[in-house]
């Protein structure tokens, strides 16, 4: 099928309209034929269709976090203290690797909801229970290459490019929270 | 060797270091020679190896979807079918594409029987053949178990059954190919794993059956040698053309039965999954596989009927020394040309019996049927080739004036 | 070229007959041939019949049959809003869990989630049908021969039985049905359904809106096969021409 454009040899037939025209209608044939392919291994329609996960708030105390899942990863719901929130909110966050204030990530400043993906390279971040290490500022810290998060979960030391992504997710009721 | 001339810079580049250029320009390019009397049949051997990469490539693709455990195979296939992007396509393609490979195989393999191609020298050529079409249908049956429906489970029952006809070991046999006392998980496993990888042992073998071919180049309508240069015209532009123009009719076939009715050549059983404790009533082949299923139920006997439908496809290995006939092609064998299609009828009344349940006078033709298969090749074809006087042959390929018979002859054996 | 053509002609009437030779049954009836919205190289669903349809399975087969592959998202292609598809879902009870005290519970159905079977498993449908698990619905235009039309004729065919034959008791008598006994009671009656649209419910009406439901439900895919079906079909039928005339092109210049 490709060998048509090959100006070589005696017999060769001269690159005239129809020959363009075949090889043309082929190659843009053969194109659209991968795209089925290409597009089969994109998310199947089941899996798009797994979005939302209901997370029941009541059972969490002050200062606690729990981790549930969410598309396959993991989520962190911290209920915060007063003094995280402070943490959170008292520094400037324009001189922050990934300027985003904390009134930006936090609906509620009593619930930060996180994506628990370090935005490095994929592992998930130490910090969940009280006995793992929580990093410089409080938050959490990443062990594969040592990324620091705050209490807002913004990145503040190491190779995050970015901090820690929020989901979207709604409150449904004081106490229960919807993600996606 | 090629003495190609590449304009491009990069490609020269390539080319000093890695030949490939000249070497497909020698293989299937300009300075491939070829026959330049081949008909229309001869398209079907390059549409056999565009099939090929056909099912490679969606199956592939489906095996990325597909899962091979008994609890889950019908599933995920159903899975595949509405949830997958393009998923119906990829498997109606794989499916349907299955079946028109064989067609298009059958119909190769029918125009070297017509034309003689197996006689010398391109026995090994053909033998080859032989393995890959032995190879296609151990890969079709294994393939047609993975759906887990009721005929892919009573299809794996009764072909795995055929092994207890062995005397002594059979029953080790058909339990070590189980993995178990019956089919089950272990079986799909294996068959998964078996079904994915046999096709590159196609691809193999493809190899080989072209480098035979190119040894010899192709057999011609004819089928007489190639005398010079004057016989042959270049491989591209002519034949790639060509086998272009017959991929684009195949292309309509299949995709009209894809698009328009994929389920035609499937059976409705197999959207029903695998009931180890149920039998379909009917059960039946796929229709690629019905004259092989004829014979095997024509012998009123377990080990016989095995040994029929083994025999069926072997007696082809034996065909250059079976047929006596010192002409290649059917066309000027006035004889033997009514046995060959006389035998294209037998293999057609085979396949429709072996749709047949079999009873009534369906037991009757299908044993005939049989036997008059293994007469042609055992009986007919040496005696036939014996006592035929050939008509003359021509002198070559470019100037086809007539000669003698006998010096034909003399040609063709040389 | 000529004699190709005749041979190749005489090959595809061979696989046709071959293939018509699977057609071949015992004495059961065959299916009446309805024509269907959705036949021919146009076919469509009807949406208004696809929601009717939807209702008699669900006021009336869903009480034995399951309908395995079809998801509560999938009733938006059935032309229900999304609105209306979750309001649906959400009349169901669906089974999840385990919640963090280990247990099972049931919530209101969202569109991911599959439409519940009637039974947990095929033994308790056994159990409660004197034996015959009622079937998955979900394949079973597909899984029968002619299956649109079975399913047809079938759900509207019940008949008398003959003198002859002596029906075995909680069995009914069904010419379309293998062995004519079938397990099944006439599951339709005129008026059994109110439908929304104020189509009469009758039971030939019913019979073939469930058929056109349970048609798409085996093949949600049709429409979109036949459409794609007939760009490609015209896309390789001006390619197959542009083959051809080149490979005349390049052979003339031969001669």
């Amino acid at each position: 099928m490709t060998s048509a454009e090959h100006g070589h040899g005696g017999e060769m037939p001269r690159r005239d309209f129809l020959m363009v025209a075949t090889g043309t209608v082929a190659v843009v044939g053969a194109a659209a034929a991968v795209w089925p392919l290409v597009d089969s291994m994109n998310p199947a329609s089941d899996t798009l269709a797994l979005a939302s996960t209901e997370v029941d708030l009541a059972p969490i105390a002050e200062g606690q976090s729990i981790t549930v899942q969410w598309r396959g990863k993991p989520v962190f719901v911290r209920y915060r203290t007063a003094d995280e929130i402070k943490q959170a909110r008292d520094i400037d966050a324009t001189t922050l690797p990934d300027p985003k204030r904390d009134e930006e990530r936090a609906q509620n400043p009593k619930w930060l909801v996180l994506v628990g993906v370090c935005t490095h390279l994929g592992c998930i971040p130490l910090g969940q229970r009280s006995a793992e290490p929580r990093g410089d500022f409080g938050g959490w810290f990443c062990p594969c290459h040592g990324s620091h998060y705050d209490t807002s979960g913004r990145i503040r030391k190491g190779p995050a490019p970015e901090n820690l992504q929020v989901p979207a997710y709604t409150f449904l009721n004081d106490t229960k929270i919807r993600i996606g | 060797m090629s003495n190609m001339q590449l304009k491009n810079p990069i490609l020269r580049w390539i080319e000093y270091r890695l030949p490939i250029f000249s070497f497909l320009d020698d293989s299937l390019g300009s300075n491939y020679p070829a026959p330049k009397n081949l008909n229309y049949w001869w398209n079907f051997g390059s549409l056999a190896g565009i099939a090929l990469v056909l099912q490679i490539v969606t199956g592939i693709v489906l095996a990325m979807h597909y899962v091979p455990h008994v609890d889950y195979a019908f599933d995920s296939v159903e899975r595949i079918m509405r949830e997958v992007n393009y998923g119906w396509f990829l498997r109606y393609l794989h499916a349907n594409g299955a079946a028109l490979f064989f067609l298009v195989v059958y119909v190769h393999v029918f125009r070297g029987l017509y034309y003689g191609s197996y006689k010398y020298p391109r026995e090994i050529l053909w033998w080859l053949g032989i393995v890959i079409m032995v190879l296609m249908m151990a890969t079709a049956f294994m393939g047609y178990v993975l759906p887990w429906g009721q005929m892919s489970y009573w299809a794996a029952t009764v072909i795995t059954n055929l092994f207890t006809a062995l005397p002594w070991v059979g029953v080790n046999i058909t339990e070590w190919l189980w993995g178990g006392f019956t089919v089950g998980n272990p079986t799909l496993n294996r068959f998964f794993s078996l079904h994915y990888v046999l096709p590159f042992a196609i691809v193999g073998v493809v190899f080989l059956h072209l480098w035979a071919l190119h040894q010899h180049k192709s057999n011609n309508p004819l089928g007489i040698d190639i005398k010079g240069p004057q016989d042959t015209i270049p491989f591209h532009p002519y034949y790639t053309y060509k086998d272009l123009a017959g991929l684009g009719v195949f292309l309509l076939v299949l995709a009209a039965f894809v698009f328009y009715s994929p389920n035609y050549m499937g059976h409705p059983d197999n959207y029903i999954p695998a009931n180890p404790l149920q039998t379909p009533a009917h059960i039946v082949p796929e229709w690629y596989f019905l004259p092989f299923y004829a014979i095997l139920r024509a012998i009123p006997s377990k080990l016989g009927g095995v040994i029929a439908m083994a025999a069926s496809i072997f007696v082809l290995f034996l065909l250059p020394w079976i047929d006596t006939s010192r002409v290649r092609s059917t066309k000027f064998r006035p004889v033997y040309r009514y046995f060959f299609w006389f035998l294209v009828i037998d293999v057609i009344v085979l396949g429709i019996v072996g749709a047949k349940p079999p009873e009534g006078i369906w037991i009757l033709v299908g044993r005939l049927a049989t036997l008059y298969y293994f007469v042609h090749f055992i009986i007919i074809m040496p005696f036939v080739g014996w006592f035929e006087r050939p008509l003359p042959v021509p002198d070559s390929i470019h100037k086809p004036v007539l000669v003698s018979a006998g010096a034909a002859a003399v040609e063709a054996q040389r | 070229m000529k004699r190709f053509i005749r041979a190749a002609a005489i090959a595809a009437l061979v696989v046709t007959t071959n293939a018509a030779a699977f057609a071949a049954g015992d004495d059961v009836k065959n299916p009446t041939a309805q024509g269907w919205s959705w036949d021919g190289i146009f076919g469509k669903f009807d949406r208004a019949q696809l929601q009717r349809g939807f209702q008699v399975y669900k006021e009336v087969c869903a009480a034995c049959h399951e309908l395995r592959y079809v998801s509560f998202r999938n009733l938006t292609e059935v032309g229900f809003s999304e609105a209306q598809s979750k309001a649906i879902a959400a009349s169901y009870e669906v089974i999840d869990g385990p919640n963090d005290e280990g247990e099972m519970f049931k919530r209101p159905g969202r569109l991911a989630d599959r439409i519940p079977a009637p039974f947990a498993n095929e033994k308790a449908a056994r159990a409660a049908n004197n034996g015959a698990a009622p079937p998955n619905l979900s394949l079973i235009t597909k899984a029968r021969h002619d299956g649109s039309n079975y399913v047809f004729s079938l759900v509207s065919g019940y008949e008398k039985p003959p003198a002859s034959m002596k029906v075995a008791e909680g069995m009914n008598y069904n010419p379309y049905f293998p062995g004519h006994q079938i397990a099944m009671a006439p599951p339709l009656e005129d008026g059994k359904v109110q439908f929304a649209d104020s189509t009469a419910a009758t039971v030939k009406q019913m019979a073939s809106d469930v058929t056109a439901f349970l048609t798409w439900a085996a093949e949600p895919g049709l429409e979109a096969r036949k459409r794609l079906g007939f760009k490609v079909m015209i896309f390789l039928l001006v390619l197959t021409a542009l083959f051809i005339a080149a490979k005349q092109k390049v052979w003339r210049d031969l001669h």
